[in-house]
This record gives C-alpha cells, sequence and structure tokens, in this order.
C-alpha cells in the first residue's frame, strides 16, 4: 500500500525511536506488563505503523463496501442507508407474557423479535413431560403446540416486523408454527422475514439443545433449506453461530474458524443433497459474539467477512454476490458480565456495542446489566435498548462507513484473525470436516484449553476483571429479580389436557403416521412437519416420532 | 487411608451451559481430586445412582436455568433415600441470593454463584466431606 523508498524511510526512523526514545523511556519507567497479549493470545505491539501492513493491497483485501471480499461490510451505504436492526432476544412464561413483553419492546422502538424458547421447547418435550419439571417457561416462552404460538404473535402483523427464532434441533417444527400463524393472520409465507438458529454443529460443540445424530439432523436442516428457497424465500434459513463457542470460553480466533467450519459442513451437505450453491446460499447467515477487546472485535468481524466470501468463491464456486457476503447478527457477550457491581455491565455493553457497530453488524442484541444474576427486568432491558440507541443516534460512529479501516493496527489484527483462523480451518479439513472433528472433541478441546486458560488467568490476577477479581466493594443482595412463577408448569400442563381433548385426534395420528413414514424414506419432511402442526400436533408429538425414526445424539464427554 | 477425594460433577436438567461445570472439574482435578463429570442432561435420579456407584465424597452440581430451586434438593432428598446421607453436595451457577437460604435448607451445604475462584469451592470441598 506503501511506497517502497518511503516505507524504507519511515522503518529507519523508528528503529531510530526505538532506540533512541523508548530504550530511554523504558529505562526510566518500564512498561506495566512485560507482554501484551490480545483475548485470543497474540502479542500486541507498542506501536503499528506502515510496514505492519505493508502487503496489504487495497482492492484485492479491503475494496468497497458492497464489493468483494466485502471486508469494510456487505452493503454499499451501510448505516447510512439504514441503522442495524435493533433486536432484543426475549422471551419467558408463557405465550402471554412473552406477547406483552415483545409489545413493549416494539412500543420502545426496538425493530424485530427474537424469541426465546424455554428448554423443553428448544429439546423437543412438551411440558407435561417428565424432563420438562422445573423447566418450563424458564429461560424462554414454553411452546407445545400451535396454539401456543397464536397467542405469541397475537396482533404482531407478521408481514410487518421480521422474527428471529433461537431454535435448533426441532427448528423446523417451530418455522411450519410460525407459517401457520401467518396464514392464519392472512400472510402468505413469501412475505415472511426472520431467522432460525437451525444450527446443530454448534449445539454438539457448545450450547447442548441437540436431540437428534448428526446426519438426521443436517438432512432436517437441508430440508429447511430446500423448502424455503421454494416458498419462504426471505427467511434466513439458518444462523451459523459463534456466539455460544465465544461463550463456552473459546478465543476471538477460535470463534471465527469454528464458525466457518461449521458454515461451510452445511454448504457441503446441502450441495450434496442435491442442491445448488447459489440457490440456498444468498440465504445463510451469521451470529457472533461481541467482547470486550474492542479493536480485536473490530478486527474479527472484519476478517471473518474476508475469509468467508473467499471460501464461497473459491472453494464452492458460488456466483451470487448474495452467496459471497457473510451477513451478521450479534450479540454482547454474556460471559463477559459480573455478578458483582451490575450497573459496571452497562458500560461494557456499550464498549460491546460499538465493537458490533465498528465491525458492520446486520442486527445486535444488547444484554442487560442483571444478566448474570437472572433474566433481566423490563427496565435492566429498556437501557441496554437505549445503550444501541445512543450509540446509533450520539455517537456518530454510524455516519461513516468502516471508520476503523486504515488503522494500522486494526489491519493488522485483520489479516492475523483471519491466517490463524485459516490455519484452524485446515486442520478441521484435514480431520475430515466439522462433524468429525467434533465427534473427536478436538473442537469442544480446543475450547475448553481457552476457557481454563482464562480462567487462570482471571485467578491469578493477570487478567483483571473489574469489580470480581479488583475494585470490589461490599454489596448487599440484588433486588427486585424478574422471578418466573413455577405455576407456569402447572399452566401449560392445563392447557395441553384441554388441547388434547378438543382437537381431532385422528387427524393427529393421520399427520404424525405420515410423517413417520416420511422420515422413514428420504423425502423432504417440511410439508409432512406443516400438516402436523395445523392439525396441531404437539412439538413433543412431533419431534417424538423423529426420536424414534432418528434416534438420539451421544454427546462425547470431554474434560 | 488417604485416597484422593472423589467428586462428581453433575449437570441436573435441561440446560447446555457446561463451561463453568468443565472449568471447576479441571481445577478439581489439578488440585489433586479424582473427578467424574456426567455430560449433560442428567435426571437426580442418574446423578444420585452414580454418586452411590462411583463412591463419592462430594456431589457437585451446576445450573444456569433456573430450575435449581427444583432440581438440587431432588438430589439431596434421593441421595438420602438410597443411603448417600453423608455424601457432601455442593451447587453452583446462576442462582438469586434469595435462594440460597432455601436450597442450604433442603441440604445443599454450600451454593457458589458466578465469580468464585475455583479455590474457594475446591476449599470448601477438602474442609467439609465426611469420611468415615
Amino acid at each position: 500500500m506503501y511506497n517502497k523508498e518511503k516505507l524504507d524511510a519511515q522503518k529507519a526512523e523508528r528503529e531510530n525511536w526505538e532506540k533512541n526514545k523508548i530504550a530511554k523511556t523504558l529505562a526510566k519507567r518500564p512498561e506495566r506488563k512485560a507482554e501484551f497479549t490480545s483475548t485470543s493470545g497474540f502479542e500486541v505491539k507498542r506501536l503499528y505503523a506502515p510496514e505492519d501492513i505493508a502487503d496489504l493491497d487495497y482492492n484485492e483485501d479491503l475494496s468497497y463496501p458492497g464489493e468483494f471480499p466485502y471486508t469494510r461490510g456487505v452493503q454499499p451505504t451501510m448505516y447510512r442507508g439504514k441503522l442495524w436492526t435493533m433486536r432484543q432476544y426475549a422471551g419467558f412464561a408463557t405465550a402471554e407474557e412473552s406477547n406483552k413483553r415483545y409489545k413493549y419492546l416494539l412500543e420502545q422502538g426496538q425493530t424485530g423479535l427474537s424469541v426465546a424458547f424455554d428448554l423443553p421447547t428448544q429439546i423437543g418435550y412438551d411440558s407435561d413431560h417428565p424432563l420438562s419439571e422445573g423447566e418450563v417457561g424458564k429461560v424462554g416462552v414454553a411452546i407445545d403446540s400451535l396454539k401456543d404460538m397464536e397467542i405469541l404473535f397475537d396482533g404482531i402483523p407478521l408481514d410487518k416486523v421480521s422474527t428471529s427464532m433461537t431454535i435448533n434441533a426441532p427448528a423446523s417444527v417451530l418455522l411450519a408454527m410460525y407459517i401457520a400463524v401467518a396464514e392464519k393472520q392472512g400472510v402468505t409465507p413469501d412475505k415472511l422475514s426472520g431467522t432460525i438458529q437451525n444450527d446443530i454443529l454448534k449445539e454438539y460443540i457448545a450450547r447442548g439443545t441437540y436431540i437428534f445424530p448428526t446426519e438426521p439432523s443436517m438432512r432436517l436442516i437441508t430440508n429447511i433449506f430446500e423448502y424455503c428457497a421454494k416458498h419462504v424465500p426471505k427467511w434466513n434459513t439458518i444462523s451459523i453461530s459463534g456466539y455460544h463457542i465465544r461463550e463456552a470460553g473459546s478465543t476471538a480466533v477460535q470463534e471465527v474458524a469454528f464458525t466457518l467450519a461449521d458454515g461451510i459442513a452445511y454448504v457441503e451437505a446441502a450441495i450434496k443433497a442435491g442442491l445448488d450453491v447459489d440457490e440456498f446460499a444468498p440465504r445463510l447467515s451469521f451470529f457472533f459474539n461481541a467482547h470486550n477487546d474492542l479493536l480485536e472485535e473490530v478486527a474479527k468481524f472484519r476478517a471473518a467477512r474476508r475469509l468467508w466470501a473467499k471460501i464461497m468463491k473459491e472453494r464452492f464456486n458460488a456466483k451470487d454476490p448474495k452467496s459471497l457476503m457473510l451477513r451478521f447478527h450479534t450479540q454482547t457477550g454474556g460471559s463477559t458480565l459480573t455478578a458483582q457491581q451490575p450497573d459496571n455491565n452497562i458500560v461494557r455493553v456499550a464498549i460491546q456495542t460499538l465493537a458490533a457497530v465498528l465491525g458492520g453488524t446486520q442486527s445486535l442484541h444488547t444484554n442487560s446489566r442483571d444478566e448474570a444474576l437472572a433474566l433481566p427486568t423490563e427496565d435492566s432491558v429498556r437501557i441496554a435498548l437505549r445503550t444501541q440507541q445512543i450509540v446509533a443516534y450520539e455517537s456518530g460512529v454510524a455516519d461513516t462507513i468502516d471508520p476503523l479501516a486504515g488503522s494500522y493496527y486494526v489491519e493488522s489484527m485483520t489479516n492475523e484473525i483471519e491466517k490463524r483462523a485459516a490455519e484452524y480451518i485446515a486442520k478441521i479439513d484435514e480431520l475430515g470436516g466439522a462433524p468429525k472433528a467434533i465427534e473427536r472433541g478436538f473442537i469442544q478441546q480446543e475450547i475448553q484449553d481457552s476457557a481454563y486458560k482464562y480462567q487462570k488467568e482471571v485467578e491469578k490476577g493477570e487478567r483483571i476483571v473489574v469489580g470480581m477479581n479488583k475494585f470490589q466493594i461490599e454489596e448487599s443482595a440484588p433486588k427486585g429479580l424478574l422471578r418466573v412463577d413455577p405455576v407456569v408448569g402447572e399452566m401449560q400442563k392445563e392447557k395441553l389436557k384441554a388441547l388434547r381433548a378438543e382437537r381431532n385426534n385422528n387427524k393427529v395420528e393421520e399427520s404424525l403416521a405420515a410423517l413417520r413414514k416420511a422420515a422413514e424414506g428420504d423425502e423432504n419432511l417440511m410439508p409432512y412437519i406443516l400438516t402436523a402442526v395445523k392439525e396441531y400436533a404437539t412439538l413433543g408429538e412431533i419431534c417424538g416420532v423423529l426420536r424414534e425414526v432418528f434416534g438420539e445424539y451421544q454427546q462425547s464427554v470431554i474434560l | 487411608m488417604n485416597r484422593p477425594i472423589r467428586v462428581l460433577v453433575a449437570k441436573p436438567g435441561l440446560d447446555g451451559h457446561d463451561r463453568g461445570a468443565k472449568v471447576v472439574a479441571r481445577a478439581m482435578r489439578d488440585a489433586g481430586m479424582e473427578v467424574i463429570y456426567t455430560g449433560l442432561r442428567q435426571t437426580p435420579e442418574q446423578i444420585v445412582e452414580a454418586a452411590i456407584q462411583e463412591d463419592v465424597d462430594c456431589v457437585s452440581m451446576s445450573i444456569l436455568s433456573g430450575a435449581h430451586n427444583h432440581l438440587f434438593p431432588k438430589v439431596v432428598k434421593l441421595l438420602r433415600e438410597k443411603g448417600g446421607e453423608d455424601i457432601l453436595v455442593v451447587g453452583g451457577g446462576v442462582i438469586p441470593e434469595e435462594d440460597i437460604p432455601g436450597l442450604k435448607e433442603a441440604g445443599i451445604a454450600e451454593i457458589f454463584t458466578p465469580g468464585t475462584p475455583t479455590g474457594v469451592t475446591i476449599d470448601f470441598i477438602t474442609k467439609n466431606i465426611k469420611r468415615n
């Protein structure tokens, strides 16, 4: 990027500076630490200068927003055209309660919905299943049948909002319910926009809400790709997630590497199932974490975009520019929040918001200050949303595109993250791809090693977490935390009992038998699931049939 | 007799957040304890069966889903019924302060909330296990 002569002169000047100024200063006053490292563990130099990015080729490595390799962003005008979607993840207790919270958030200026489901729903059990005991409505809303889904979106026009659903193993069932609710509102599937997470590989790696073994899970996912390409064209069929990998303790580099390796596996599975890459790849979306190391995070997002574009172009020969663009949602880092002095978390979230926005995110969830303690209260959620609004409307960072480009440090870090992530991906290729690497425990082991290393650094005081291992105060127990009434479990059981009495049980049986037969063969299961859902077959019944045909995933326990 | 302390690290309930459980398990192992980790989604019955079969001194459970008030006491109750009343039971995770007295009353010896150094948990277990 620089004239060689000038670069040499500048290098000589720098050597001079290091030898004289720096040596003298260090002799008088040593630096705070012997070595400064990023959270991904690479050395952060004292100063970055043109020689650190001497090989950077502007047109090839950065180019312009909306142009390959999309380092500077996927849209030509980015936030000057339209701000990112402010999308707070919410849901708890019953569909009625959650519906109220969604309406509140929309009134407060939120621009998209994001549904949190409780664990039984995520694992395909009805609320009256013995394993659901104690978990109903706790970490999200309990959905047992189309009936609950109708209540959840009551009064919310589905052609006007985009809805993201954090649902993986039973994603096809919840998507079918969403399509059915829309139909009842008079909205056809081609008008629906939103996202299902639908990313089973990271469930095996880090998040834990898997049901079926790898192969049938990949089939369900490719069935959705195929079905949506035909019938729900504006739907993001998967949100390939690094978020949970990072929460499990990975570094920023590992987050990029393992997420893109999972992405490669999905593309390969879909191609193997006979789909054309440009038919489904434009609807792939991603989901990343935003942590406190502001500049490393910005570099991470930029590196992920560039690396994915190259992978899609070079490895998969994708032609449609939309297939090459890494579009992503961001959530601020839950594991960075402290239970101690919870108001400090507001500041952390503000820094992470900046990271996501300076990194060019398409949508953002900001965590609430009290989430290390419980589900957030309405007040806390409002502050989290206001944080996004302040960054959007007051900070000025959204007014020009990719403002940190050209920073010697950020560009150098972007290169470094891309290089290290590509090395990891090569290693995973050697192991036979992400599913094999997961089966062998390689990815889990790498993450756990990072998590343990981090914990030891915190405990030794090498890493400071303000309010937790330094600057502590005496605190009284926080008050006014949100609690989910245990009666929710009983209410859901009652609702199920009534549903089973009033629906046409013959039709339900028929639809489930048809689904079973299709699952035993190799047809696309989406139409069968949609029929069963419309007959008010429950989530547990549908997943139960699939459990019987497919079996269940056995976790490889790695310590 | 000076055999190492044996601990069952367990994840009751449906939540999949096992970073904490695994970090604590590794720290225990580094501190010389013998650690068995159950993996995810264990019922109280499975945890108690494993605890008795493995002849552990301590069951150390982690929950982040909010189901602790239901699941922790159930494990203690079952342990008592199955002759494991001498086994020390501790817990951790996202657990509101105000739930802790009730859990202690139900027989969970200590609750470790986010931010607790692993050394504190290890120390507590070392000092509080019952050895015949």
